[in-house]
């Protein structure tokens, strides 16, 4: 606001500036608060356990280590390493299998004209829609006949077998987004399906690629409902499942160890999003438009 | 749909071009597209189609996993309409629904506009927004909700400044489904990109015509933006109304795991866990499951009506 009385003409650089500064304000001023559970969850993880429901403050007056050093004890017998190697395991079979059957399934989609192309492509479509609680019970009937309920292969499955309809759907749309020259050109030079698949069209796909990977990391890292139905020893138990434990056997009383493994299960999440988080957001954009 | 179209352009090259003409080439397409998605066809089969038709059946027997079904008709949807739980856990579901789905889209559109317009360090804002919408499904998230939400922490004694003093809504019925909902619109960030990705595609020439003749920036929200964006809008809504109604994570970890107190975070898919894995009633939770499939259908149909009137595509683009 100016204060002289005589009229200011403002350049248009300075109504920039002044523009500029005020959408930097605001866009800080939202960011603070959807930050802040981030930051809390980082300060709590060194107050001491009484201090971190109680005190006001975002960060530990005095910061404790007491609450990772606790985390070595495991809980019950079971050391957190394990929960964490369950998890990895999980994920890492989960992103394996996404990666190859969503990438031959959307290869097929897009580049192989066969009969039945149409209708099988409006099924796939169908099932993104098609709440996954209906499938739930027949499915967990079907793995407890097969004896394979408590081992990774029911959360692992569907995976392999290209059933996360998004995955195939985005990768879908990133090949047909490849020109059409490249693929005719490869079948100039003698290429079959097999190879046109693995030497041009795969490589060249890459983002879509990481972008599946990643959210099918995440989704499985994050995943609770699965391991909740599937898994039954502890010692299988994954991350979220282990904190589950933390929070029903120490209660209250342990609420520090409590918050400083919630912080430690998020560090994979939290690592992968900033190396990729480029891939990710496009990703998600794409897939919202045509 | 023929194999090789009439292409005008360079028929000579196009025709050698596509050595799959012929009967036996089509033959040849055929099988290599069906083994390439193998995988998925296997998948399709055993992991959807034969689990749907098999709850299906489920939805009309009683069924403990131990003995086995024994048919009773429409007999689990009756005692369902007639369940109070039943009861409760829809209406906690479309309490959810209707109040979380509008607020975390407008949360996203307001901040999806603040981050279209050509700022340093847009990108970094972008992403920190969208972190939530990553870490916000784990449990870790539901403990830190629960941290914050209890007795006499932030949010508590936040409301204090105000003069309002309800107390935690961790432990209060009345409230505690809100800070479900609170976790909901503070994953934001997914709409938000693709709101940002539909803003991007608005032709900057009208925003120009529309000031020339005196819009101001209400008017050309309303009248350019709101239009323009309307699919993505669309889409937005679609996707987290129909998220919204299988929310099961946040209320077992954020309330009880009872989806407590008193029933009060009872979403729907929580019930029909703990009719289906809790009391073994797989016959009861199919048929819960096939109610929740109508429900979802009949949203989609009735947004895809409502379309009509309210979202603008345009003739041209494709």
């Amino acid at each position: 606001m100016t204060t002289v009385s005589t009229p200011v003409v403002r350049t248009p650089n300075e109504r920039r500036r002044t523009g500029s500064i005020a959408w930097h304000v605001g866009s800080l001023a939202v960011l603070a608060v959807v930050l802040y559970p981030v930051i809390w969850v980082l300060g709590a993880s060194f107050k001491p356990s009484k201090d971190i429901i109680a005190s006001i403050d975002l960060l530990p007056s005095k910061p404790v280590w007491a609450n990772f050093s606790g985390l070595a004890d495991g809980i019950s017998g079971i050391s957190i390493g394990t929960f964490f190697t369950n998890s990895l395991m999980y994920a890492g079979l989960a992103v394996a299998g996404v990666v190859i059957s969503s990438s031959l399934t959307a290869y097929a989609f897009a580049k192989i004209r066969f009969a039945g192309r149409n209708l099988l492509f409006t099924l796939m479509i169908g099932t993104l829609l098609l709440p996954y609680h209906v499938l739930l019970i027949p499915q967990y009937v079907l793995f407890r006949k097969l004896e394979l309920v408590d081992t990774l292969v029911p959360l692992v499955a569907g995976k392999f077998l290209a059933t996360e309809a998004f995955f195939v759907f985005l990768m879908v749309q990133f090949m047909r987004g490849l020109p059409r020259e490249l693929d005719e050109a490869a079948k100039l030079d003698g290429c079959g399906h097999l190879r046109t698949y693995w030497s041009i069209v795969l490589p060249l796909c890459r983002p879509a690629l990481i972008t599946s990977a990643i959210f099918t990391f995440i989704n499985a890292w994050n995943d609770f409902m699965g391991p909740l139905i599937y898994l039954n020893s502890p010692d299988k138990y994954t991350v979220s499942l282990g904190l589950m434990m933390f929070r029903d056997q120490e209660g209250i009383s342990n609420y520090g160890s409590m918050i400083a493994m919630s912080l430690v299960a998020l560090v994979p999440v939290i690592a992968f999003f900033m190396a990729f988080q480029r891939y990710l957001i496009d990703g998600m954009a794409t897939s919202g438009l045509k | 749909m023929t194999l090789v179209k009439e292409a005008p352009v360079r028929p000579a090259k196009k025709r050698s071009a596509a050595p799959v003409a012929g009967r036996r080439g089509r033959r040849r397409e055929n099988l290599a597209g069906y083994l390439f998605m193998s995988p998925w066809i296997a998948g399709f089969l055993v992991l959807t189609a034969g689990p749907m038709i098999a709850s299906l059946y489920y939805a009309f027997t009683r069924y403990n996993l131990f003995t086995p079904p024994e048919w009773v008709g429409f007999d689990n949807f009756t005692t369902m309409f007639h369940d109070p739980r039943w009861q409760k856990s829809v209406e906690v579901t479309l309490k959810y629904v209707v109040v979380a789905t509008p607020l975390k889209l407008l949360l996203a559109l307001g901040v999806a506009l603040l981050l279209a317009q050509q700022r340093r360090g847009q990108g970094l804002y972008r992403a920190a927004f969208y972190m939530p919408s990553l870490i916000g499904a784990s449990v870790s998230v539901g403990f830190v909700w629960r941290a914050l939400f209890s007795d006499d922490a932030i949010v508590d004694r936040t409301q204090k400044i105000f003069g309002v003093d309800v107390g935690g809504w961790i432990g209060d019925p009345d409230y505690v489904l809100y800070s479900l909902v609170a976790l909901s619109i503070w994953q934001f960030g997914a709409p938000m990109v693709i709101f940002l990705a539909g803003l991007k595609q608005v032709p900057r020439e009208l925003y120009e015509a529309a000031e020339v003749d005196g819009a101001g920036p209400f008017r050309r929200f309303w009248n350019i933006t709101l239009p323009m964006i309307s699919p993505v809008l669309f889409f937005n809504v679609l996707l987290e109304s129909i998220h919204a109604f299988q929310v099961f994570g946040s209320a077992y970890v954020v309330s009880d795991t009872r989806c407590g107190p008193a029933d009060a975070t009872l979403v729907y898919t929580c019930y029909l866990y703990q009719k289906g894995f809790k009391e073994a009633q797989m016959g009861f939770a199919s048929a819960m499951a096939w109610s929740l499939v109508v429900a979802v259908a009949l949203v989609t149909a009735v947004l895809f009506w409502s379309q009509k009137k309210w979202v603008h595509y345009e003739e041209a683009a494709k």
